[in-house]
């Protein structure tokens, strides 16, 4: 069974991916939106770096985060907290390790809402955020959902990332795959086996509610 | 009162040049063939297109000039485009309602009842954009465009989408909105039928420049501009039927002093309607014949001609105070001996109504 420090690592997982998701979903919105419709001619160098995370072992992104975030990093130096081995530190690896798959299917969305509905829109008086709002969003709504079910998911399974910058602090930074991890290297499979089947779970009941409550839209858009 | 439009356009591929002014009532039919700049020139006049250096302004206010651009939503247009283009995720009624919940009360002129009773529309009110016929749709989308009571309807080929028998569907709809509101109309077609059959004045684009602009009637039959040199060119006369004979299913439809003689009775005494001579179907004789089966015959003088081919001749001729085109064979023009200013009788073989 599942116990007190397994259930403390589940909590947190769900914590991160919740609040990893929302921020990545408040930001990403206008700048997918941006993206989307800039006609701006290096266009290309932000979507190469939006991707970046995709192509990059998460070694490597949680190896420079540490450095950025630590005691000794630049944003000490400026006067902050450290950010390294922190619930806090955690949301912010987090955020850049599953912002392509928040972004992508959000500017997707928006590209495919495209020029029309909105000239349209503006030609029945509704002014630009007007237009946002009532038309853009609604008809961008499978790209949000698969932004969402995405973002969230891609967080709950991330390791390396937590690994170098959160480490493995029970309660604060120890996230479910890392527990798991834990587990295997104790070898205490029984528990392994619990939690892991507990994430099947959990990812199924989860993505069973989200494509039933959408049967109209396909939740996976290649 | 009118639409003053002028801009210059220069893009890598394309050159427009556009100094118009366009008056404030009935029916202006932007015409021209594709890529000839019709659907940037009503783009512009919406603002969904900003040219550079363009000056727009419509009743005396200014929409766009070197120092101002007015968007979009802020001008009093109404504009239906080439595909209806419904808000997918609204039914038909809350569509029509998202123009007009836009307008303060105080500038409804147009009640939705009214653009929905006049479109036809109100058994589709609760469906979804989705489950309506591409006719159907484009009926909302026009009516759509009315539910913001525009002071200006621009129309982007609102039919071209259509195949011919929906085409047959939407006219009687956009001429009832001619007749019954008094909005003035932008219509962009590459369809001379419907501009035959809708608009009372014509701009004809080619290439980005306007090779002439003012009423129908003159734009068909001016032979220095391509309509008058179609195959099937045309001229157009407003006639209002007078009497109607039973006994051999024949009209009387009059425009001024004369008298046209039309088959077909169902129109009601006093009903306008455009009465259209194909230019192959008038022929010229130096007296009045007597002992023909042509109906049509009247007095006319010969204004100009113009050579269409080697064999062929385009004839311009005054029918009472309108235009008439005539083709004949240049054969027949030598042997008859027509030039200008010269009296003779025009047989017509055949007018079609329009209606």
């Amino acid at each position: 069974m599942l116990d007190e420090a397994d259930l403390t690592a589940l909590f947190l997982t769900l914590k991160l991916a919740l609040t990893s998701t929302f921020i990545l979903l408040v930001l990403g919105t206008p700048f997918a939106w941006w993206l989307a419709r800039t006609r701006w001619r290096f266009k290309f160098l932000i979507e190469a770096m939006v991707a970046l995370p995709l192509v990059l072992p998460p070694t490597v992104l949680g190896f420079y985060l540490l450095l950025l975030l630590g005691a000794n990093g630049p944003i000490t130096a400026l006067g902050a907290a450290p950010l390294a081995f922190t619930f806090t530190g955690l949301v912010v690896g987090s955020v850049i390790y599953s912002m392509p798959f928040v972004i992508q299917p959000l500017h997707d969305a928006f590209q495919s809402v495209g020029k029309r509905p909105l000239e349209v829109a503006a030609t029945l008086r509704a002014s630009p955020w007007d237009r946002f709002f009532t038309i853009a969003l609604p008809l961008a709504r499978p790209g949000f959902i698969t932004a969402s079910v995405l973002g969230f998911a891609h967080t709950i399974g991330e390791f390396g990332v937590v690994l170098m910058i959160g480490g493995n602090i029970p309660g604060q930074t120890q996230v479910l795959s890392i527990a798991i991890y834990d587990h295997v290297e104790s070898l205490e499979y029984a528990s392994a086996h619990w939690l892991s089947g507990a994430l099947i779970i959990l990812s199924f009941i989860m993505l069973v509610l989200v494509y039933a409550g959408n049967k109209r839209f396909r939740v996976f858009r290649i | 009162m009118s639409l003053d439009i002028s801009f210059n356009l220069q893009r890598e591929d394309f050159a427009m040049n556009v100094d118009l002014s366009l008056p404030d009532s009935g029916i202006t039919a932007i015409f021209g063939p594709s890529g000839s700049g019709k659907t940037t020139l009503l783009r512009a006049i919406a603002g969904l297109e900003n040219i550079p250096g363009g000056k727009i302004t419509f009743n005396g206010q200014v929409w766009q000039d070197t120092a101002n651009f007015i968007s979009t939503h802020l001008r009093a247009i109404g504009y239906v485009f080439q595909e209806p283009s419904l808000f997918p995720h609204l039914s038909v009624k809350q569509n029509l309602e998202y123009g007009l919940s836009r307008v303060p009360a105080e500038d409804q002129r147009i009640p939705l009842k009214e653009s929905i009773a006049l479109l036809n529309i109100t058994k589709l009110l609760e469906r979804h954009p989705h489950t309506l016929s591409g006719g159907e749709q484009q009926r909302v989308a026009i009516a759509r465009a009315l539910s913001v009571s525009p002071r200006l309807l621009l129309m982007d080929e609102p039919l071209s989408s259509l195949d011919n028998k929906l085409k047959q569907e939407i006219l009687p709809y956009l001429e009832s909105l001619h007749r019954e509101l008094s909005i003035p109309v932008i219509y962009v077609s590459h369809a001379t039928d419907e501009v035959a059959r809708l608009a009372d004045n014509l701009v004809i684009l080619k290439a980005g420049e306007i090779l002439g602009s003012g009423p129908i009637q003159e734009m068909l039959t001016r032979l220095d501009l391509p309509l008058a040199h179609r195959n099937d060119a045309e001229t157009l006369i407003h006639a209002t039927v007078t009497t109607s004979d039973t006994e051999f299913g024949l009209s009387t439809m009059t425009s001024g002093e004369l008298d046209f003689t039309v088959p077909g009775n169902a129109l009601p005494t006093g009903t306008s309607a455009r009465l259209r001579i194909a230019a192959h179907d008038v022929s010229l004789t130096l007296e009045k014949q007597t002992g023909t089966s042509i109906q049509n015959i009247f007095p006319v003088t010969v204004v100009e001609l113009q050579a269409e081919n080697h064999a062929q001749i385009m004839i311009k001729l005054q029918l009472g105070d309108m235009p008439l085109l005539a083709r004949l064979t240049r054969k027949s023009v030598e042997e008859l001996g027509i030039t200008p200013g010269l009296q003779v009788y025009a047989q017509i073989k055949s007018v079609a109504v329009l209606a």
